[in-house]
């Protein structure tokens, strides 16, 4: 298969930036979308230029570390998957492909494909987590979950915190991911304890680093490679709304911040 | 808390909601216009809603909610535009819900209705505004009927309808998912009753001028 793609180059983070035409040709229907970059890259290695920078990883669907915005959606035109694991086969033969990185005031560009998404690091760093030391392991039974809640925890718990619910959203919002991290540790006893606290300081970072906030067009959900559900953010919101007004005031969530 | 991103939506949900009920009790007021009387029904309704001391304590609420959500609104729609300082270059393709994107350019279509709207009927009504020759400022039964007298004014109203019922689409549902009330159980129901409130609300309102325009 042959195909014409445009690449967004840029040189480093500083840098203007432009779209690039290239074109590829006999590309396997079965190669992977970064397998055909990968080939790209040999051609303008061998030609003495500079190849195109893109995250990627484990190449399997499962780390988060590859994004792209292909074609207008994050991942490519497949529902349900990230970009390393999209099939040229999903393409016409000539049709032209625009590759552009993700967009948001809060993923600065690096360089050509490549963001900073450290903010969700940030975000997970102000709360995403559950602050005890786990001892020995219970007796099974000993901390009863319902087996909704377990199932729904996990739903929540597959979020590979990618971003493309960001690069996808009208609005650069990240209620997906933090509703999936606030759902995933709420919904189970562990994390139950420090609910309250966690959901005020994961969305009070959130506001500080600039991120929109949630217009409901589900363009996340629609987009999410591990389709994680828009019924996270609903419970994201209930779970902050009921902090801030039922649960006893925490001179800690300022001071953490 | 006021100032986080969820408690300004939840904020503009609340007075969105309520404003939601406030369109239901203005189209029943409207809705007399349609009975054949020279405008009696209406106008003793119109008056009843002008004097009654409930309904004015009521209108000091409505103006509130009005201005809470087009203040948030409008605050939460210049913030999600700086999220994202650079625009994409292929545009977004994924798949959403028909003009759930466009909430911001259908509520300014309305805003600038009920500026029009204002001017038209309240600023007359509190004499900050002329009425037009031959129509007293507490007429608007005849102010009504002038109005919609001239087609384009008609079209420009159903127009701005149209607006508010894809605005409204949306809205019903959008509002109960900020405010954490999303379950499987009622949710469809929720999408429901927005969309059929919707289709009541665009119709509702536009019969009015069809009638007069039609009939009269």
């Amino acid at each position: 298969m042959n195909f014409k793609l445009k690449i967004w180059r840029q040189k480093n983070a500083k840098a203007k930036g432009g779209m690039v035409s290239y074109d590829v040709t006999g590309i396997s229907p079965d190669s992977s979308f970064f397998e055909m970059l990968d080939t790209l890259n040999q051609q303008l290695i061998t030609s003495g230029s500079d190849p195109v920078a893109f995250d990627h990883d484990c190449r399997e669907g499962i780390c988060g570390t590859c994004s792209l915005y292909i074609n207008g959606r994050p991942h490519g035109p497949v529902k349900g998957v990230t970009t390393c694991q999209l099939h040229m086969r999903s393409f016409r033969d000539g049709e032209t492909i625009h590759i552009e990185p993700w967009r948001a005031r809060a993923f600065p560009v690096i360089r050509d494909l490549i963001v900073d998404r450290s903010a969700f690091d940030r975000i997970i760093q102000a709360g995403g987590y559950i602050s005890v030391n786990s001892g020995g392991v219970p007796d099974a039974n000993t901390l009863p979950v319902p087996k909704h809640d377990a199932d729904s925890a996990f739903d929540a718990a597959t979020c590979i915190g990618c971003g493309a619910c960001v690069a996808s959203c009208s609005n650069a919002a990240a209620m997906l991911f933090i509703g999936a991290k606030v759902s995933h540790l709420a919904q189970l006893p562990q994390g139950r304890v420090e609910a309250s606290k966690r959901v005020q300081s994961m969305v009070a970072r959130m506001d500080e680093l600039g991120f929109g906030s949630c217009s409901n067009t589900y363009a996340c959900e629609a987009e999410c490679p591990k389709s994680i559900s828009v019924v996270n953010i609903s419970r994201m919101n209930r779970e902050f709304l009921h902090a801030k007004l039922f649960s006893e005031k925490e001179k800690i969530i300022r001071e953490s911040l | 808390m006021l100032f986080s991103s969820i408690a300004r939506k939840t904020l503009m949900a609340l007075a969105g909601l309520f404003l939601v009920t406030f369109l239901c009790v203005h189209l029943g007021i409207n809705l007399m216009l349609l009975r054949d009387d020279g405008g009696e029904t209406f106008t003793s309704a119109a008056r009843f809603m002008g004097t009654n001391p409930f309904i004015r304590t009521t209108e000091i609420v409505l103006f509130s909610g009005f201005l809470v959500h087009i203040f948030f609104g409008l605050w939460v729609s210049v913030q999600n535009r700086a999220a994202r300082v650079k625009s994409y270059v292929i545009g977004n393709r994924s798949e959403t819900s028909l003009l759930s994107k466009y909430m911001f350019h259908t509520g300014i279509v309305v805003l600038i209705f009920l500026a029009l709207h204002f001017i038209d009927f309240y600023f007359i009504k509190i004499g900050l505004v002329a009425p037009p020759a031959g129509i007293e400022a507490h007429d608007f039964y005849h102010r009504t009927l002038l109005l919609f007298s001239s087609p384009i004014y008609s079209a420009f109203y159903i127009v701005s309808f149209l607006f508010l019922g894809f605005h409204l689409n949306h809205a019903f549902q959008s509002a109960f998912q900020t405010l954490g009330l999303n379950h499987t159980r009622y949710m469809g129901a929720v999408r429901f009753i927005g969309s059929a409130y919707s289709v009541f609300i665009t119709a509702g309102f536009s019969l009015v001028p069809l009638y007069i325009y039609f009939f009269k």
